[in-house]
């Protein structure tokens, strides 16, 4: 069975603890280890703040981020939108390193992460404007696990 | 978002504790640069045992202090990383430019 959950909250970083820790909590039935845990919230952290800090750059007033989450079958699939300027190139902006904002000292390591903390990832364009990250990751806890090896 | 510092000798140790992401990195980089201006030292420890959470945010911070220190010849150390933070010092590649320490 899906279950699904849908998060909305203003794009400032004072969320960004509280949407990585919800997802976090939300899939803590499928028993994980902490190290997914910690994958989970590193990658919604990373996701979140692309939204804070360049989807929104000039404009942070009334603008939202939008966190769904979905478990089916022991995937977790995660997808974060922001309705801000969107990325012109997109495969340029995946590249480790990339940044548009090196005088601010980010390390253009975000993509980078989450693609590293997660099994799958895909960034698309938002319509009509904005930007989409998709994520998913197996998670396979302790029960899992434990029905592996009476297999 | 805790910052403890003391000195020992040449050394300027500094404890981060608690979740370092986009929230608190202005308060984490003004923080340490007030205490590398403040005084002499030859190696700066900055200890991670009880840093629960950084994304790449804190990276972004690390590097703006080692830019900082290089001209000076200063090495940073970074001590007992969380499992989950070395993970993602261990991505950055950040271990090149800095030592990890116990």
């Amino acid at each position: 069975m899906k279950n699904e959950m849908t998060l909305t909250f203003s794009a400032i970083s004072e969320n960004e603890a509280f949407a990585r820790n919800a997802v976090a909590a939300f899939c803590v039935e499928l028993d994980p280890t902490i190290d997914q845990i910690n994958d989970i919230k590193t990658a919604v952290s990373e996701a979140v703040t692309n939204c804070i800090v360049h989807a929104y750059a000039d404009d942070k007033d009334g603008k939202f981020v939008t966190v769904k989450t979905d478990i089916t079958d022991g995937i977790v699939h995660i997808v974060v939108s922001d309705t801000g300027v969107g990325i012109e190139d997109i495969q340029h902006a995946m590249q480790p390193f990339f940044t548009t904002k090196p005088e601010q000292e980010r390390s253009g390591m975000g993509f980078t992460v989450m693609e590293s903390f997660m099994d799958s990832l895909s960034v698309e364009r938002n319509i009509p404007s904005g930007t989409v990250v998709s994520m998913t990751k197996t998670i396979r806890g302790a029960d899992w696990k434990k029905k592996k090896h009476s297999d | 978002m805790k910052i403890e510092h003391f000195k020992k000798t040449s050394e300027l140790h500094i404890k981060l504790s608690g979740e370092l992401d986009e929230r608190f990195s202005a308060y984490v980089r003004i923080s340490i640069d007030s205490l590398i201006d403040s005084g002499q030292f030859s190696k700066l420890y900055i200890d991670m045992s009880e840093l629960t959470f950084m994304d790449s945010t804190g990276i972004g911070v690390l590097i703006g202090r080692y830019k900082r220190l290089k001209p000076r010849g200063i090495p940073i150390y970074l001590q007992s990383p969380t499992p989950s933070v070395d993970r993602v010092l261990g991505l950055s590649g950040i271990y090149e430019i800095m030592y990890k320490a116990v």
